[in-house]
């Protein structure tokens, strides 16, 4: 009988849902949409079940929200910029083996230097250290796949994963080799956790995001065109190059923040990017930039909510962002988007 | 002018283009012949800076390509290379906006409207201009692109097989299209073409290549002869003049 009775209902549903589905509503509308939500998740997670030395809770709290924000626009723009100057819509700078690039850095300098070196070092300027070897590595290493002429997408696929999976295979060799306790230091920053950040850290990563969010800004009608595809955008008077050389450099310096920050999270920047097409009508980097940045928070902060208050902390958030991430990869592979 | 002096580009050890040098007369058409492997596409993306050239040098309107900052020279000349994809759903209209760029930044003024609406309604798009260029034909996709080269408002227009697609209503119209714009706005159409009666009857001038290299360069009547043709394509092409124009005819 019930389902006798959904019946009728259906396609009033439909309708419902046709007319006020974010995808037929303008892209300010969306904007709007995901900033309240934003909002509304960032309040949520400060004042839901608050209770104890408020003193000591809401500073923890502040500095968490920090974080996933910082995360969620590093994550979302390097990926959503990322796609742009490659021209499609699978690859990310974690596919490509950005951030186990940033592992094996790090990994590499507990190696030579040592964990307790490293540990009492300034959290800033060992941070900036990373920073500027993540961006001479990555600089030198994608400049040229790239910055080249047509290359085949499954042939960039390949390559990425070949080299994901030798830094990986890099940096646990070095763990093999490395003294235990050594090895204790460095196994935290491997898994994406939002429950250990620095707060000093924090602010040499707001600044950093934030300098580059305000570059990608500017550069929003170059990023137009270069999605075009290379020939084009030469043809338009990109200087083609040169932009996509800074574009990375933007990419790698965002992916080795939000890596130091909470570690690496795979396939959160496809997820939050592919949505963000989804939901924005207009092809626009004007639109996209802040749509994928919000929904990243949106997503990030959304998440560890339900994973803190239905959960119970029982799972980390980096899980369930691959599992769907995951998934949305494999439909995307499936729908035939690599061409 | 478009100065082409010692032009060569390989790939590996195969020699594509080999030491091209030509000089394309300013404000008419010209078009290159020759057969798949001749170094045609390649020639045209040497000359639009799309790819490095090896050896040689070629001037545009007097801008040396090489030397040039890529924004003056998208002013000056405007390239649309055979295949053409896009990764993103983007309206007709706003592709062809995308041909502004060079001059506004991606801040369309109202002149720059006025250049969109003109390339549309020359290319035949305006009741397709909100449509998604994903979802046109080849043919329809193919003119959309044009469109987005022609709103760019240069003097140079170079373009790879623009008949690529399109059905001989079109092919006749784009071809008119090329033949105008160089008589009344006085622009340089070069042509990567295939189909030589098309060369024949539009073009001012014709390339004619063959293994990287430039054999004959002269009007229609110069190269539209059976001995010439039989030297740019092995096989031999009757040539019979019909209202005024040469025709080649190869079919049986």
């Amino acid at each position: 009988m019930a389902d006798r009775a959904a019946v009728p209902q259906a396609p009033e549903l439909t309708a419902r849902r046709r007319s006020g589905l974010p995808r037929a509503a303008s892209p300010a509308v969306v904007l709007a949409m995901l900033a309240i939500a934003t909002l509304a998740a960032v309040v949520l997670f400060m004042t839901l079940d608050l209770r104890g030395n408020l003193g000591y809770v809401l500073p923890r709290r502040a500095v968490k929200v920090a974080a996933m924000l910082l995360v969620a626009v590093a994550v979302g723009l390097s990926t959503l910029m990322f796609q742009t100057v490659t021209a499609n819509r699978i690859l990310t700078p974690s596919i490509m083996g950005f951030d186990s690039l940033y592992l094996f850095i790090q990994t590499a300098l507990v190696f030579a230097v040592g964990g307790s070196t490293l540990a009492t070092a300034p959290v800033v300027g060992k941070f900036a250290a990373e920073v500027l070897l993540m961006v001479l590595f990555s600089g030198l290493l994608y400049r040229w796949l790239f910055t080249g002429g047509a290359r085949s997408l499954h042939l960039m696929l390949l390559v990425g994963i070949v080299l994901g999976t030798l830094f990986r295979g890099g940096s646990s060799l070095l763990q093999r080799l490395m003294d235990p306790s050594e090895y204790i230091i460095l196994q935290d920053l491997f898994f994406a956790s939002f429950n250990q950040v620095d707060p000093a850290l924090l602010w040499a990563s707001a600044a950093v995001v934030g300098a580059i969010a305000a570059a990608a800004w500017r550069l929003r009608h170059t990023l137009d065109v270069l999605a075009l595809g290379r020939d084009t955008a030469v043809n338009l008077g990109v200087d083609h190059r040169r932009v996509v050389s800074w574009v990375l450099l933007m990419c790698s310096v965002l992916v080795a923040v939000s890596t130091a920050l909470v570690g690496p999270v795979t396939f959160f920047g496809l997820l939050v990017v592919s949505l963000g097409y989804q939901l924005c009508r207009e092809y626009s980097h004007r639109w996209l930039l802040p749509i994928v940045g919000l929904l990243g928070a949106v997503a990030l902060i959304g998440g560890q909510l339900v994973l803190e208050q239905v959960f119970g902390f029982d799972t980390a958030l980096s899980i369930i962002i691959e599992f769907a991430g995951g998934i949305l990869f494999l439909f995307l592979l499936l729908k035939g988007s690599l061409k | 002018m478009i100065r082409l002096s010692g032009v060569c580009k390989s790939y590996g050890t195969a020699r594509v283009v080999d030491q091209v040098s030509a000089e394309i007369p300013s404000e008419g058409v010209t078009s290159i012949i020759g057969p798949n492997g001749a170094g045609k596409s390649t020639l045209l993306s040497l000359i639009s800076r799309l790819q490095p050239m090896d050896a040689g040098s070629v001037a545009v309107g007097g801008l040396d390509v090489a030397a040039t900052g890529s924004r003056e020279l998208a002013r000056t000349m405007a390239i649309l290379r055979q295949e053409n994809h896009l990764t993103m759903r983007l309206k007709v209209r706003d592709l062809v906006a995308f041909g502004r760029f060079p001059h506004s930044g991606g801040r369309p003024t109202a002149e720059d409207r006025g250049h969109i609406e003109y390339a549309l309604e020359q290319l035949d798009l305006l009741t397709l201009a909100d449509r998604f260029v994903d979802e046109l034909s080849g043919g329809q996709r193919q003119r959309a692109f044009i469109a987005m080269v022609l709103a760019q408002d240069t003097g140079y227009l170079l373009l790879d097989e623009p008949l690529n697609n399109l059905d001989m209503k079109h092919s006749v119209e784009m071809m008119r299209l090329l033949r105008r714009l160089a008589d009344e706005l006085g622009k340089t159409v070069v042509v990567v073409i295939h189909d030589i009666n098309f060369a024949s009857c539009y073009s001012d001038t014709i390339l004619a290549m063959r293994g990287g290299r430039l054999l004959h360069q002269g009007t229609p009547g110069q190269i539209m002869q059976p001995e010439v043709l039989r030297e740019v394509y092995d096989i031999d092409i009757r040539i019979e003049e019909i209202d005024g124009n040469r025709i080649g005819v190869y079919f049986a």
